[in-house]
């Protein structure tokens, strides 16, 4: 009987772990048969909305002929290359400024000022600036990434409990130690908080620069398509921004479980012990 | 693992403990101002080799500056304080603090907590710290699972393990409940008797003071008006009536001195 008892838990268990994680998926399903039937009984025009069984068949036919996954790559890697370099960038003047008084009176007021310019009104001056190849795509994504990893490196580094610092140095860690072993841990929290902010902007700022000038990305083939009236290519490149956008997301929450397995907020044991944190 | 248990187990096993001997401090004409606040005016106090003091005095009366100043994190205003005939210029690097708050990394494991700022093969010298705290078996786990207490034990096992010479504990057992406070206390004590480093206890309660130390300095706006030796052999009894009577002439002394 005991057994019995035990193994109906063990699947009930399982049947609740299988409707949680099912759960985040119910709304997009929905949507997609709501926007299936709607398309399909003829109440939204093909012309302005068309069906997902179209937009599907489109994908299919750019991934044969591989125009598809060219634009994929070249947005991604203009992507990475923009986020690279404006995270870099941010990353060692928000430490910089952290750690140092002296750097941070000299630039932070700055700093602070250009964040309030918003960073697409820039696209003109760009333009002039760069011309229209890939300097200018590539400096716009870096400068709307700089900003949310420099304000949240300084502000993370700056919030590292002065007690830990105080401690580490009696217990007679060098700089070098004190950085690594308090202060950046301590500030990766934020960090990493800064890191998703950014991805956001990273596409944000990759969809408006394609749509301007380029001859090619996901930006450029929606435009493109907007002036052949495509709309399923249009709805496809949407779609692939969001899944991109939603992939980079995944991929930070992967890195922050396994850099804050510390955290109670993201610690994976603290779960298992049935602590409901998250 | 209760106190107790411990103090048969170390019978049964022969520890291999170097003599350290504590340091000898010297403070004489101490003064620390905040600017035109006036924290410490005049302090002097011998404290000789692996001798227990404690400070007692309310708070704000300069208890938590005076350990500063000792540990070297802070520079007095006036006066000195010599430390084994070197006078104090910069950090001490054979004294360790301990903290109201533990101060635990919480993003390293226990025994990377206690091996902090050790170098070589520091674990099995963490892991004979943590053990002598009682706390061996939680080595792996992460200081957020752990109680108040156990928090404090992992932090003295900190302290303990790069052998000071000097222990300056600054309240570290204010925050805890009165029962782990008492375990704790009996802890300090034995490892103090064990490896007779010279410990300077900070604290606002006096019932602790005169329990643990040898001297019980009363600081009262910046200096010290009472030094009270305790002579009462050791282990001391908790409830003993001799020690009562020094507890509440002391605080006889605190209560009037605030008036």
């Amino acid at each position: 009987m005991a057994y019995r008892e035990e193994a109906s838990n063990v699947l009930k268990k399982a049947d609740s772990r299988t409707i949680r994680s099912l759960l985040p998926w119910v709304l997009p399903v929905c949507l997609l048969l709501i926007w299936q039937t709607a398309t399909h009984s003829g109440l939204i025009s093909t012309r302005v909305l068309p069906a997902p069984g179209d937009v599907l068949a489109v994908a299919i036919r750019m991934a044969a002929t591989g125009e598809l996954f060219r634009h994929i790559a070249v947005s991604s890697a203009r992507a990475a290359a923009g986020f690279a370099l404006g995270g870099a960038v941010g990353f060692v003047l928000g430490l910089l400024n952290g750690v140092s008084n002296t750097a941070a009176r000299l630039l932070n007021s700055s700093f602070q000022m250009i964040r309030n310019v918003p960073h697409l009104a820039l696209i003109p001056l760009f333009i002039l600036w760069f011309g229209i190849d890939e300097r200018a795509k590539l400096y716009l994504v870096a400068l709307g990434v700089f900003f949310p990893i420099y304000l949240n490196t300084y502000h993370g580094v700056r919030t590292v409990e002065a007690g830990l610092i105080e401690m580490g140095r009696v217990y007679g860690l060098t700089r070098a130690e004190l950085f690594r072993q308090v202060i950046f841990p301590g500030a990766l929290p934020s960090i990493l908080v800064g890191v998703r902010f950014a991805l956001g902007i990273t596409w944000l700022t990759l969809i408006v620069a394609e749509t301007i000038s380029a001859s090619s990305g996901i930006g450029y083939m929606t435009m493109n398509a907007r002036e052949f009236l495509q709309t399923d290519v249009v709805v496809l490149g949407i779609l692939i921004y969001a899944l991109l956008g939603k992939l980079a997301d995944v991929a930070t929450v992967w890195v922050e479980k396994r850099c804050l397995g510390w955290h109670p907020a993201f610690s994976v044991e603290g779960a298992v012990s049935g602590a409901e944190t998250r | 693992m209760t106190v107790q248990d411990r103090e048969v187990e170390e019978l049964d096993r022969p520890r291999v403990l170097a003599a350290d001997t504590g340091v000898e401090v010297r403070i004489s004409h101490l003064a620390k101002r905040f600017g035109s606040h006036s924290v410490l005016t005049d302090v002097n106090l011998d404290i000789r080799p692996g001798e227990f003091v404690a400070i007692v005095g309310h708070s704000g009366c300069g208890k938590s500056t005076l350990l500063r100043l000792i540990s070297g994190l802070d520079v007095p205003s006036e006066g000195g304080i010599i430390v084994d005939r070197e006078p104090v210029t910069r950090q001490l690097a054979e004294a360790r603090i301990m903290f109201q708050d533990a101060r635990l990394l919480p993003w390293r494991r226990v025994l990377e907590n206690v091996g902090i700022g050790l170098h070589g093969q520091w674990k099995a010298a963490a892991l004979e710290a943590l053990d002598q705290v009682g706390l061996a078996d939680r080595a792996g786990d992460w200081p957020a699972v752990l109680s108040g207490g156990q928090r404090q034990r992992v932090a003295l096992a900190r302290a303990l393990v790069s052998r000071p010479k000097l222990l300056l504990l600054d309240e570290p057992l204010g925050a805890l409940d009165a029962l782990t406070r008492l375990d704790m206390q009996r802890l300090v004590e034995q490892v103090w008797s064990q490896q007779k480093f010279t410990a300077i206890l900070v604290t606002h309660d006096v019932g602790e003071a005169v329990a643990l130390a040898d001297w019980v300095v009363v600081l009262e706006r910046g200096t010290v008006p009472l030094v009270q030796k305790i002579e009462q052999r050791r282990p001391r009894v908790r409830g003993d009536a001799r020690l009562g009577v020094i507890e509440g002439e002391i605080l006889a002394r605190l209560l009037e001195g605030n008036r």
